[in-house]
């Protein structure tokens, strides 16, 4: 197996049956848990409420595990919850879940442009384990992504995400519910957290937000797109508008890694 | 409720979840991005989490929606002043539960 590090110690060893294990660099690896672990913590919280409303709906703890485990996507699990409990059928709410998640097609995108290595067999997990959570902090660093750091920083995510259902959904009962309500709050931070640094410097994009912010109330205010459209067509027409904007008034800098 | 077998329904939902994150990865990764795609493509971060904090956060804590303001106004103020991502949403928890237990 051929190590592409860039300059890195390796640990490579030949012994190890692991061979993903031999392509990691140990650079990439430490800045994943240094990007994951506040997404972890951030996950955390979010997925016991989570755990917790699973188990008040009377899902069982297999299928509430199989949701955060095999599905992984925060918010289509919460409004999958939801439709369940007003009696809609499944193929309903596999189709609003299919229009909430047709975000992932341009973070996807636009990660699949960032990553340095054009690996395809390592694209199946990666592709997996996209978040808007993991997407921000891609988004916002700096350097060239390797393959092993957006790897890291997903698996970690994920990590939390599981662990934090699965403690929610046990430990739930012994929780007040003014606790469980107050960590739905968790992902929300989490988002305006990674977002922080960039719109401090950047007038443009602290505009795309509000502007992105503010479609997505009036368009809910008044009700002129269906429910689940919404979210996709706020990032269509506002990302429009930004690539508008840099094309106009280009920023000296770009806080974007140079892909 | 009744639960009947959910799990086809978690199979559906991971199929369709799993499609549009794997798609582009197969599509577009090799491909030459002209500059006002790859401007459109360095818009989504903003866009996106702009739409997804607004106005959802605001149905965070159904039962007091000023409580999830307040938590997020600590994440505001303290990435004002501070960078770190941890202390800002563990802070955002902490001062929601403050907010719904003592008002």
């Amino acid at each position: 197996m051929r190590c592409d590090g860039h300059g890195h110690e390796l640990t490579c060893s030949s012994v190890n049956p692991n061979v993903v294990i031999c392509n990691m660099d140990k650079q990439s690896i430490q800045a994943a848990a240094k990007a994951g672990i506040p997404i972890f913590i951030g996950y955390f919280p979010a997925a016991v409420a989570f755990g917790v409303l699973a188990k008040t709906c009377g899902v069982s703890l297999l299928e509430t595990l199989m949701f955060s485990s095999v599905v992984f996507a925060g918010a289509s699990q919460f409004i999958a919850l939801n439709l369940l409990m007003t009696g809609m059928g499944p193929v309903g709410i596999v189709l609003t879940t299919l229009l909430v998640n047709s975000r992932h097609i341009l973070m996807s995108t636009y990660l699949s442009t960032r990553i340095k290595e054009k690996t395809r067999a390592w694209y199946l997990p990666i592709a997996f384990w996209v978040t808007d959570e993991s997407f921000s902090v891609f988004a916002f660093t700096r350097e060239k992504l390797t393959r092993t750091f957006v790897l890291g920083v997903e698996v970690i995510s994920y990590t939390g995400w599981c662990t934090g259902t699965l403690a929610g959904f046990l430990l739930g009962g012994f929780m007040p519910p003014v606790l469980t309500q107050s960590m739905g709050v968790a992902l929300y931070a989490l988002l305006l957290a990674i977002l922080m640094p960039e719109i401090k410097t950047s007038l443009r994009s602290l505009f795309l937000v509000l502007a992105s912010g503010g479609l997505h109330w009036t368009l809910g205010y008044f009700e002129i797109i269906p429910k689940g459209w919404r979210i996709i067509v706020c990032i269509l027409v506002i990302a429009g508008v930004g690539a508008l904007l840099s094309v106009s008034w280009p920023q000296k800098e770009d806080v974007h890694g140079n892909a | 409720m009744e639960t009947h077998n959910l799990i086809p329904l978690i199979l559906g939902m991971a199929a369709v979840t799993y499609g549009p994150r794997l798609a582009p990865f197969l599509f577009f990764s090799n491909m030459k991005v002209p500059p006002i795609v790859d401007a459109f493509l360095k818009a989504i971060p903003m866009a996106a989490i702009g739409a997804l904090i607004i106005p959802g956060v605001m149905t965070a804590t159904p039962d007091m929606p000023m409580a999830a303001l307040a938590g997020m106004g600590f994440t505001l103020v303290y990435g004002l002043f501070r960078g770190g991502i941890i202390v800002p949403v563990l802070g955002s928890v902490a001062v929601t539960w403050m907010a719904m237990s003592y008002f």
